[in-house]
Order: C-alpha cells, then structure tokens, then sequence
C-alpha cells in the first residue's frame, strides 16, 4: 500500500466512524443516566430519513441535521414515554422502536416521494463535506466536559449509577432521565443524518445496517466513557472503510474474493470485540432498573 | 377485576391499542383508518385461501415465537432468530438438493433435522459467548443475523445457484423432499409443515413442565445467581437455551422451503424472526399463548401484503409498525397504573 | 439538656395527625399519630413490617400520604416530593446509603444543593469552603476528594450526615443507622447525635435495638402492624415494656440455650481462617459486615450442607415463580422430585407439590399455597421456606452441617423465635451449625463458640458466657490486645 492510499483510507475510517461516534455518543448519554438505549438504530433509521427529506426539501445540509436530530429526538420520545413512566422492559421497548423505525421509513417515502425504497437524491450542495466530522469530535469533548463539570452532567451520572440518591437529594430522576433519552435521541438523529447527507447522497431503506448496534457495541468497549468509545468508532469505522476498499479484491490465484464475505467484516469485527472485551463492572450500575 | 379476566383482557386491549395508533398513523396518508382495516380483514380472512395464507405465515411465527420465548425464559434476548431461520432454510434446501436419492419420508426428516442442526449451530455461538464471555447477546445476536445473510448469499449466488433463474435463489429441492399442501386451503401452500410448529410448541411445553434442565433454565431466568448458589450450571443452561432457541427458530424456513417455493429463496422471509419478539412477548412465553400470537401477526402479515393495491397510499410496511406499536402497548406494564393516574 | 417554662408551649418540630397509606389492597400506616419535641432525640422503634419506614418516607416526601396531615415546627405542610420537604428543614439517612460508589465524597455531598457559576457549572471552590466550615463546626472531617467506593461504611454514614448539614437540615430522620456499626463506631455516633441536638437539632432514629433507644433517646414512639401502639418518656420505661408494645404480647428476650448434649466430629473445617465445626455444637462469627464474611461463606463447600444465604432475595429464591419452585432449588435433581427417565432428568411435580405441603405445615408457612409466587411472601415466611428447604435435605433428616448467613434479618420476630428454636433443635440432634451475623446479640445468644472476624481473619475466639458486648465490639473494630 502506498502513502497515499494509507492516507485515503485514514480519510476513509474518520468518514465512515462519524455515524457511529454520534450514535455512540448518544448511547452514553442515555446509558449514563440508567437507561439501556437498543432503540439507537431506530433512532438512527429515522434521523437518516428526516434529514434527506428536510435536505431535499430546504436544500440545505444544515437544515437537514436540524431535521435529523428533532426526529430522532420525537421518536427517543416516544421510547422515553414508555420506559420511565410507562416502565416497559427497555430492551423490548427498544426494540420495538426499531422495528417502528424500520416501518415507518418506507411507509412516510411512500406518502412523500411516492417511493418506498428511499428518498430523492440530493444536489451536493445540500450535503455535508466535512462538518459531521469536526462537529462528532466537539461533541465527544464537549460531552465530557459537561458530565464532569455541570450540575446536570452530576445529575445524569447519579442517575445511572444510584437514582434513589439523586431522588433522596430532591432531583427528579424521571426528569434527568426524560432529557437524558432526548438528547440520547437528537444526537443518534444525527448520527444518522451524518449517514443519509454526509456519506450518501439520499435515504435508503434499512440503510443503518447494524450501525446503531455496533455503536452500543463500541460503547460497551469503551466501557461508557466517551472518549475510549469514540476510539472504538474508530476501530469500527476502519474496518468498515477497509471493508470498502477491499471489494473487488481478488486471491493470489485470481479468483475474486466473493464479495460477502468482505461485506460481513464489520459484524464479524463486532463480535470479536465483544468477545474479547471482559468484565461488567463498567457500566452503570443502575442501568435498566 | 378478577385475576383470570384481568390476564386475558390486558393483552387484548394492548392489541387493540397498538392496532389503533398503527391505523391512526396509516390514515395520515389519506386513506380513512376503516378502509384500511377492512381491507386488512378482508386480505387475512376473506377466502379459503386468504385463511390459508394467513396459516401460512403464522406457522414460522409460532416457531419464532417459542425460540425468543425459550431465551427468554433463560433470561436472554434472542434477537437472532432472522439469521438461524434463514440458515436453517438454507440447509434444508443444500439437504434436498445434495441429496436426491433419499426416499420419501425419510428426505423431509432430514431435511428438518439439517435445518434444525444449522439454526441450533447459529444459536450455540451466541449462547457460548454470552456462556462463556458474559458478551452483551442482543448485540451478537443482531451482527450474527448479518453474517448469516451473507453467508446465506454466497451459497445462494455461487454454490447452489439455480442455473436458469434471474433470482436469487436456489435450485429446486428433489421431490421426494416436498410435502404436498392440503387441498382445502386451494392454492395457499399450507401443509403438514403447520402440524410441525404445533408438535414443537407442545415438546417445549412438556420441556419446561416435566424436564429438569427445563426447571434449571427457568431458574437461570428467574435469578441467576440464586440459581449458580444452588450449584446450577448457569453457564450450561444458557447454552442449551439459545441452541435450542437457534434450533427452534432453524425450523421456521421448513414450510417455505418444502412447501411453498421447494427452494431457498433469499429475502423470502418477512421478518419472521423480528415477529417472533412479539408473538414471544404477546403470548407470554405460553405454548397457547404463542399459537394464538402467531395467528394474529399471521392475520397481520397476510393482512398487510397487498395494502398496495387496496389503499392510495398505505403500504406493507404497516404490517412492521403494527407490531411494533403492539410490543410497545403490551410491554408498557405500568400503563394501567399510569391512567389510574398512579404517579410519583 | 436545659428545660424550661417555655419548652410546653413550643410547637412540635414535627407532628403527624390520622396518617394512612396503602400499596394496592395492603394498609402499610393507619391513623399514626406522632409528636415530636424540637430539639431531642425521639426513637420509632417496632419490628420489621411495623409501618416505620413508611411513616419516615412520608414524612420526608417520599411517598405521598392516602389520608392525614403533617406539621412541621406548627405549620401545616403538604410535600410534593422530597425537595419540598428538605426546603423545610427535614434531612434523612437511609438505611440503604444514598451514595454513589465511583464518585467523591463531595459529589456525594452536594447533589441537588450544588453551588454553580453561570452555564450550571459547578463551583467547586464554594462548596468546598462551605463543607470546611460545617466539618470544623460539628468535628467531622472527611476526605473530600476521595472516592465513596474507598471508604468504610463508618465514613459513609459520616457523609450521609454531612449531606444534611449540608443542607441546613433541622430535623434528622435516622434509618436503622447501626445496622452496619461496630459497638464503637455506634459509640462514636451517638456522641455526634448528641451534640447535633445540643446544637438545636431534631434527631428522629428508626431501630429495632431496644438497648439503643434506652441509651440514646429522649422519648419513644412504638409501632406495631402499621399502626402507633405506645408513646413513652425514655426515662419511664425499659426494654421488658418496649418489647411487650412491639410484639403485642410477652416475649421472653434472654431465651436459655442449654449447653449442647454431646460434640462430636468435625463436620467442618476452614484451615485458611483456623476453625472448624463439630457436630453438634453451634459456632458464631461475629464481625461488622464486609470483614471477610461474603468471602468465607462463598469459600465453603455446598452440596452436602444445608445453607441459608446471607441475601435470600439475591441469592436464594426465585421471587417471580411460584414458591414451590424456590423450595426444590438445587435439590432438583434429588429423590423424589428428580429421577433419571430415559437418560433425561424429569421432574416430578406432584411430589414437589406433597413435599412443599409437608413443609408448610411444619414451618407454617403462610400463604400455603405452592402456587403465590415466592415475592408475594412476607420475609419471614420466605425464610422459613428456604429454611424448609435446607433442613429437609435428605428425605426430611437435617444435615450434618447448616451453615446460616444473617438467618434472621428482615424477619419478623415470629419466625425469628421459630428459626432460633429449630437451630439449637437440629444442634441438639447432632447437627454442626456455622451461624454468621452481624446481630452481635444474635451470636452471643445462640453460640457455643464465638469468633470474631475482622479483615478477613479470625482475631478472637470466646467460649459461651466467656466475653461481654464490650470485649467482642472491641475486636470487631480491629482492636489489638
């Protein structure tokens, strides 16, 4: 390999680790604050849509996160209403969510753009260049600043690490939760939206593909600190550019190699980490009560 | 209200709550909430082979169904069944196609017992990590779906690639392989294959009421480490329960394969696995319960398949996000007591 | 503590008037009545499932009342939630620290009272300040920086105190706060509630040790199934009269323990620590909790002996399935509710069923039921189940060792008597009993011999009658002869 492939494929791995680091990021905040976040493709799923329609739409990328993230949030909503007050299992809530964004997707492209299978392709001005990137790395320290620093950030901590504390000490966990969900959702929104504007040039149906998966993976490799997650994005993220690069490869022999078996690397990636990642004594110790 | 009575209806009203917001959200594509719901009884129930159909799609659902509900009775969230069915499918079919000279019977036992082989392997991976490494299984068991859609690809596309066919999708399975439909139900392809779901939903029941490793893997469910201080093999029961599981869930292709198409179709699954979660969590992990379930998003599924063509709008994806507002209304316990407005 | 003229006419720091409160059909306080005087100390004393802790969480906003009304220093009040009640000036320590383990002790502190500069950041400097000046005051000192984690409960609980310092708390509720104390370190902290109400401040404490409330309390209010019984002066009263108003009949509190018939072999041995038990005879560890007990008992063998774990909800029920089920766990595989059919192990219901009726009876179990499920049991009769269970281990003969971890905490003092009886009945029948409790009272009731655990070794060893409270507390403590 050469210089400047090893630099492409550099620029490759920060592109493709964008989605994830949002959505991880957005996993830790609402795991921090004790609530278990499967929903995170779904949230994803949805962000990707409203942001390629919001883009499509106003012609600006700018306008379409905004519309990535509120869905995202409107749809964490939803989770939240039944996880804190409605106190449903949160893996089977979440889901459910999943599954909600998966249907509704296609169903809304068909109300709008007569097409189940995704939305109009965008003009490259009405997609990102770059930003996603700079903004997702603001964000991680931003993320960790505020946890440590801020009454709030306290707040979400205790939240998921001893909610009966924080209630005794007269904080609402309902409500420190409820924000923590949203702000779990805007952010996934965005990861999404960084999928769908950034990456792609349109939605396509299902198009997370596992990512909101591999994002909470990352995050469990991280052991839900933000920057050792965001390192695991990374690590994600380069497999999945390397997964890129390396389709249409073939053997010594000449024989291509078939393509699923490349396309399956992240997954299998995925499971390896987790595999080899030991211990739970990481997480919060309130998360799913 | 009486225990008994109260059991009953929370489901039901959950059912109709989810159902509601679906057509709620159906309607704001313009189509008016009742059209869609009769054409949504019309499509399940309006002929001997709408009925048949809806038979049809609701015998994998009871397979899935008892496969989530046999993880979560160990206390685990099978998220995999999509993949060990799919693999399971496959199987059945690399059976019938390697090996034509097997008579019948004995080539569909086979056959069932290949694709439960293959879905019970798919299963034990995740059961041994989740075992072995205390790995998170609901994400293993959603990356171990994708690989299995790879894999199933690549057989699909380059080692048993019907020749002719623009499709992706298998050479035919031989005959002796394929169990006939039943001519009541005219063209719909419902056969003895349904009989199979049934004699599986009452092997599980009889497991967990009269077997001792069935006992033990409830007891894993209930509270692990009460279990591990009773000197229960945690570790063994959490494996056997997602093998069995993944072999349950391997069955569910069984129908499709030997009955519908003879072949492996890819894509040929509507997301049976993904159902299977909620006619799980709907049936309350009951045998019954879950054939009742299975019937209804069967109802659901066939329902929702040619919304297309009835409505302006609406399309089969509702069929998805009924599901999901069912899970939703089922799973939220503390609704009841939210209305009663019960808040602290 | 100076009385005057003044004193009578004063409002009550707190009064609660016709308090009820039910969770679902179950009425867990009806009608409390309780006065407290400002500035003393007033004991809530009654058995577990008395309604205390209700009435405390009332009290503090926790839990909304169905009926009634609270005063405080005169005033009318309705809470909202716990924030209301600690803007009037009520703190409370739960029995159960309000503390979260991976963070300093001052996160701990100021949760929720947070000083902060503009963007709700945190000014950390202010709340530093703010807790040197309360720990020169009231003499605790604490090491702000470190991690909650690191510390010993002693220090925990000195935190929870400072929190509600902290937040200008007049009125202290106290839940069960010795239940985790050596005798010294409950030494220490009656000095310290003592001086808090020579400052001023109301001190309410939760406790079930009639001995406690004796030495420590000004007045005492008795609860009994949810209700207030009795309301005494401290100095009027004595442990005979408070334990007849807890139990609602006499209770003998100093039982006699025979000496045990006979010893016979070592039915037991633990080379690490340096003990073994012998049938026959009953061997208490006493210790503060967290000295190495978790580590003993997960270190002895199972199987064989019967066991009652120290968590029984953790560690030995299935709360969400029917109780039968928790009463074959780990005996599954036994004669006669397993058998091997086939090569396959089944399990025999009916029999499970017969024997779990068997038991019931013998233990009054209540509900007998083998259908409720487990969770739906008081805690004493979820003991008695497990108790049932551990006795019967082979076709109803006890075994040759019981080991028994915290036997009778959270249990009502019915099933206390019942599980005490049954101990020194199945050592009297040859049965070597390894007891392990932080009751010091229980140990020393119970035991032919005691030991004393403390980080992680045995440092003492007392025959019966051989060592008082004081010379056991004394090595609980880690103290060095």
């Amino acid at each position: 390999m050469t210089g400047s492939e090893i630099l492409e494929l550099g620029g490759s791995t920060a592109r493709v680790s964008t989605p994830l680091l949002f959505a991880a990021l957005g996993g830790w905040v609402s795991e921090r604050s004790g609530v278990i976040n499967i929903a995170l493709e779904g949230l994803m799923l949805v962000g990707a849509f409203a942001a390629a329609s919001c883009a499509h739409v106003t012609g600006s990328p700018w306008m379409g996160a905004l519309g990535g993230m509120m869905a995202g949030a409107a749809l964490a909503g939803v989770y939240a209403f039944t996880v804190i007050p409605l106190r449903a299992n949160q893996v089977v809530a979440g889901t459910a969510i999943n599954m909600l964004a998966a249907g509704i997707t296609p169903l809304l492209g068909a109300y709008l753009f007569d097409s189940t299978s995704g939305t109009p392709s965008l003009p490259a001005s009405a997609r990102f260049h770059s930003a996603p990137i700079w903004i997702g790395v603001a964000v991680v320290g931003l993320g960790w600043v505020w946890t440590r620093y801020t009454r709030t950030g306290l707040w979400v901590r205790f939240a998921g690490e001893n909610p009966e504390a924080l209630d005794a000490a007269g904080v609402r966990v309902a409500r420190v939760r409820w924000v923590a969900v949203l702000v779990s959702g805007a952010l996934a929104g965005m990861g999404g939206s960084s999928l769908s504007i950034f990456l792609a040039s349109s939605f396509s149906r299902d198009m997370t593909a596992g990512r909101g998966f591999m994002a909470l993976a990352a995050l469990i490799f991280g052991k839900w600190k933000p920057v050792p997650a965001a390192l695991a994005c990374l690590l994600f993220g380069f497999f999945d550019a390397l997964q890129i690069r390396l389709q249409g490869l073939s053997f010594g022999n000449g024989l291509p190699i078939p393509v699923q078996f490349i396309q399956v690397l992240p997954y299998a990636v995925t499971i390896l980490v987790l595999a080899g990642f030991v211990g739970k004594s990481s997480a919060p110790k309130a998360l799913g009560m | 209200m009486s225990g008994i009575l109260k059991r009953l209806l929370q489901p039901f009203l959950a059912v109709a709550l989810g159902l509601a917001l679906g057509l709620g959200i159906a309607a704001l594509g313009g189509d008016s909430a009742w059209v869609i719901l009769k054409a949504l009884l019309n499509s399940a129930f309006g002929s001997r082979y709408d009925f048949g159909m809806t038979l049809f799609y609701s015998a994998p659902l009871v397979l899935t169904g008892l496969s989530v509900a046999m993880g979560l009775e160990a206390g685990l969230f099978n998220i995999g069944a999509e993949g060990q069915m799919g693999l399971g499918a496959l199987a059945a079919a690399a059976v019938g196609i390697g090996f034509p000279g097997v008579p019948w019977p004995l080539a569909p036992a086979l056959a069932v017992f290949a694709a439960f082989l293959a879905g019970a392997t798919w299963g034990a991976i995740p059961g041994w990590l989740r075992a072995k490494r205390g790995s998170h299984e609901v994400i293993i068991t959603i990356m171990m779906n994708f690989i299995a859609a790879g894999v199933a690809s690549y057989f699909t596309l380059y080692v048993f690639k019907a020749p002719h066919s623009q499709n992706s999708e298998t050479s035919s399975v031989a005959a002796a392989y394929l169990i006939h439909p039943f001519a009541f139900f005219m063209d719909a392809p419902v056969s003895a294959a349904l009989l199979l779901s049934l004699v599986i939903a009452g092997g599980t029941a009889l497991f967990f009421r009269r077997t001792v490793a069935g006992y033990e893997l409830r007891a894993v469910g209930a509270n692990e480490m009460a279990a591990r201080f009773a000197g229960i093999d945690v570790g063994r029961s959490q494996l056997l329960a997602l093998t069995f599981a993944g072999g349950i869930a391997g069955l569910a292709g069984i129908p499709e394969v030997l009955s519908a198409s003879g072949r492996f179709r890819m894509g040929f699954s509507p997301g049976y696995g993904f159902m299977g979660i909620a006619v799980a969590l709907l049936g309350r992990r009951r045998a019954m319960g879950i054939i009742a379930a299975a019937l209804l998003f069967g109802a659901l599924q066939k329902g929702t398949a040619y919304l297309e063509l009835d409505t302006q709008h609406v399309t089969r994806d509702l069929s998805q996000i009924l599901q999901a507002l069912v899970i939703l209304s089922v799973s939220a316990d503390g609704l009841w007591r939210w209305l009663k407005n019960d808040r602290l | 503590m100076k009385k005057n003229s003044l004193e009578s006419f004063a409002p009550f720091a707190v009064e609660m008037k016709g308090i009820r409160k039910a969770f679902g059909g179950c009425v867990a306080s009806r009608d409390i009545h309780l006065q407290v005087k400002a500035g003393s100390i007033h004991a809530i004393v009654g058995e577990n499932g008395a309604g205390k802790s209700t009435a405390m969480k009332m009290l503090y906003g926790m839990l909304k009342p169905d009926a009634g009304e609270i005063w405080i220093r005169g005033e009318k009040r309705r809470w909202r939630s716990p924030q209301d009640a600690i803007r009037a000036g009520i703190g409370m320590v739960h029995q159960h620290f309000m503390l979260a383990g991976p963070y300093s002790v001052l996160e701990n502190i100021i949760l929720g009272d947070e000083p902060r500069l503009a963007l709700g950041w945190i000014d950390r400097k202010a709340a530093r300040e703010k807790l040197e000046a309360l720990s020169a005051r009231y003499k605790l000192t604490l090491p702000w920086d470190q991690e909650v984690a690191a510390l010993g409960v002693g220090m925990q609980q000195r935190i929870e105190i400072i929190k509600l310092l902290y937040r200008n708390a007049s009125i202290l509720i106290l839940d069960e706060p010795t239940a985790v104390l050596t005798p010294q370190e409950t030494a220490e902290l009656f000095v310290q509630l003592r001086r808090l109400r020579d400052e001023g401040k109301t001190v309410l404490l939760i406790t079930h040790k009639l001995k406690e409330v004796l030495e420590l309390s000004d007045e005492v209010t008795v609860f009994r199934g949810g209700e207030v019984v009795g309301h005494r002066l401290t100095q009027n009263t004595n442990a005979d009269d408070l334990a007849t108003l807890m139990v609602g009949r006499k209770v003998n509190l100093r039982a006699e323990v025979p000496p045990p018939p006979q010893l016979g072999e070592a039915v037991l041995q633990v080379p690490e620590l340096g003990f073994e038990v012998r049938a026959g005879e009953i061997v208490g560890i006493a210790g503060v909790e967290g000295n190495g007990q978790s580590e003993l008992l997960a270190g002895l063998p199972r199987g064989f002996a019967g066991f009652i774990p120290e968590d029984r909800h953790r560690e030995g029920l299935l709360l969400d399935r029917p109780v039968s089920e928790s009463f074959v766990l780990g005996h599954q595989r036994r004669k006669p509710y397993g058998h091997r059919f086939c090569g396959i192990w089944m399990l025999d219901r009916a029999a499970i069923e017969t024997e779990y009726a068997r038991a019931a009876e013998e233990y009054d179990i209540r509900p007998r039921s083998p259908q409720v499920n487990a969770r739906d049991l008081s805690g004493g009769n979820q003991q008695k189940v497990i108790f049932a269970r551990e006795m019967g281990l082979r076709g109803g003969k006890a075994p040759e060792l019981l080991v028994a971890a915290q036997p009778t905490r959270g249990v009502d003092v019915g099933a206390i008597e019942l599980i005490h009886a049954r101990m020194i009945q199945v050592r009297n029948e040859g049965t070597g009993v390894l007891l392990v409790s932080s009751e010091l009272e229980e140990v020393m009731a119970l035991s032919d011999r005691i030991l004393v655990i403390y980080g992680g070794k045995i440092v003492a060893r007392f025959a019966r009658g051989e060592a008082d409270e004081h010379k056991i507390g004394f090595y609980m403590g880690g103290g060095v002869a």
